[in-house]
């Protein structure tokens, strides 16, 4: 089967845009990524289009509106915070199966303050334990404690890094160092994660274009091309605790093993992640899941940097969704730009030097819900 | 109805149940195929796909907390802080729940710490004036 690539891709910066609506943030983000590729969206033969917020109200469509109505086939998408890798991946599948050879993919969020979690009906917040996402991953942190011994200060390390990448990276919502005594003295939210420890809501949107190898070649778009060598995704598999406990973990262990068999590659190959750190306690526990490091190990790593710039394996560059922000829709795509970004030596003062593989993860769901995750490894063309 | 019988609680969940002697307990299922324990009453197994091996049963009464946080932020109108708990039930089932009478602490909680299961009246922040039937967590 022939490869398919990323020939365009972008993201808006993210930030708060009360007085924007979905598709117009939609359609900036489509524009850059479709300008990036040289491209126009009359060449696009296929839009999927990732959004949550909006799942029933026809984003995608309302997006051409604003860009361009050509008449293309477009799939509105919605999967928690899996939606915008979603998305892409529905027009990777595409392409392998040699429907089209050229489509947009485009993830987008408008989100408002506060607390994420709890659902519809009649609250049982507080009285049947928390919906709270912030909740739900301090319990996941404090199951690698009861593992590992894994300390508050180690879960509070990653957002110093996190928060430290974004101070390079001008599409961040915030560039601001958050020293140790800061992150740990800020708000406790739900043990052990304060508020400099949960991921930031904003508003947000990210595309990329895609290409088959034909494509590629006939337009002399190769040179800044990067080939998609994994793209898989994943459901929960049953396991004992995820109805009381939300579980990301079997899932994301699931996608990364199809992954990397998917890609020829194993963890040791690849020179830079963006992962999901919704909360820091979950960046400590996806090293162990994406097997950067044997289990119980991840304290250790952040200890010893090795998941900083100028480590091992850097861990979210970008700043991840701590400091870069999270608009759920957006980050699949956002993460896929970031690593592109460093496979095509673009990426400026946070550049990964010699980056030549790199692989996105995002992991999405609820009490109650159940688990989404996406996996993309990427390679320079 | 007689005008002397309490109109009954509405139940938080539909797992809670009361028996002949008024009695509340919580109702689970086990897979007769594979064994494996589920809160609430359901006809297939997730855990393995049987259908139909299903038996409703009366969940364990105590457990072990397996994994905690105190919630300090909640959502408007929610009292905090309070205890979110995971519990490993005695019979080898899995819930989620408030931990009560202890201090909202770190220090007061640990791992494996035991437990029982309470029934108290509890009004949700989303119905206000109408008291519901919950179940909670206290030490064993």
């Amino acid at each position: 089967m022939s490869d398919v690539y990323i020939v365009g891709v972008d993201m808006i910066k993210f930030g708060r845009f009360p007085d924007r609506t979905v598709p117009d943030l939609a359609a900036e983000a489509a524009l850059l990524a479709l300008d990036d590729a040289g491209l126009s969206i009359k060449d696009m033969q296929a839009l999927y289009c990732g959004n949550l917020g909006q799942a029933g109200a026809m984003v995608g469509q309302r997006l051409l509106a604003e860009i361009g109505q050509t008449g293309i086939p477009v799939t509105n998408v919605a999967n928690a915070c899996a939606t915008g890798a979603t998305a892409f991946r529905d027009g990777w599948m595409a392409i392998k199966a040699r429907v089209y050879d050229l489509v947009l993919a485009v993830g987008v969020e408008q989100m408002g303050k506060g607390l994420l979690g709890g659902g519809g009906g009649v609250s049982t917040e507080g009285l049947i334990g928390s919906g709270t996402m912030p909740a739900m991953f301090a319990q996941i942190g404090m199951e690698h404690t009861r593992k590992y011994g894994t300390t508050f200060e180690q879960f509070a390390k990653v957002s110093v890094k996190n928060h430290h990448h974004s101070t390079m990276n001008p599409k961040s919502m915030y560039q601001i160092e958050t020293p140790l005594e800061q992150v740990m003295q800020s708000e406790m939210i739900s043990y052990p994660n304060t508020k400099l420890m949960c991921s930031v809501n904003v508003d947000g949107s990210a595309a990329a274009v895609l290409a088959s190898e034909s494509a590629v070649k006939r337009l002399g778009l190769m040179d800044r091309a990067v080939k998609v060598r994994a793209s898989v995704m994943s459901s929960n598999p049953y396991e004992e605790r995820q109805m009381a406990m939300p579980d990301f973990t079997v899932a994301t262990r699931l996608a990364a093993k199809w992954a990397y068999e998917q890609a020829g590659v194993g963890p040791e190959d690849i020179d830079l992640v963006e992962l999901h750190d919704c909360f820091a306690t979950a960046e400590l526990v996806h090293y162990e899941n994406l097997g950067l490091c044997a289990d119980g190990e991840a304290g250790r790593l952040i200890d010893e940097g090795a998941t900083a710039l100028g480590g091992k394996t850097p861990v979210n560059v970008s700043g991840g969704l701590l400091s870069k922000g999270h608009p759920l829709g957006a980050t699949g795509i956002a993460n896929i730009y970031e690593v592109a970004t460093h496979l095509r030596g673009e990426a400026g003062a946070r550049q990964v030097e010699g980056a030549r593989l790199g692989l996105t993860h995002v992991v999405g769901g609820g009490p109650g819900l159940g688990t989404a995750c996406a996996i993309h490894v990427l390679e320079k063309a | 109805m007689t005008e002397e019988t309490k109109p009954e609680l509405p139940r938080l969940t539909p797992f809670i149940k009361t028996n002949d002697g008024g009695d509340h307990y919580l109702a689970g299922s086990r897979c007769g195929a594979c064994g494996e324990t589920f809160v609430g009453e359901r006809r297939i197994c997730a855990a393995c796909c049987a259908r139909d091996r299903m038996e409703t049963i009366r969940l364990a009464d105590t457990g072990k907390v397996y994994a905690f946080t105190i919630v300090e932020r909640s959502f408007p109108g929610v009292k905090t802080p309070f205890v979110d708990v995971t519990v490993d039930l005695d019979d080898g089932a899995h819930i989620k729940g408030t931990l009560e009478d202890v201090d909202p602490i770190m220090a007061a909680i640990r791992f494996d710490m035991p437990v029982k299961l309470a029934f108290r009246e509890a009004t949700p922040i989303n119905a206000p004036g109408k008291p519901h039937l919950t179940y909670v967590f206290v030490p064993a």
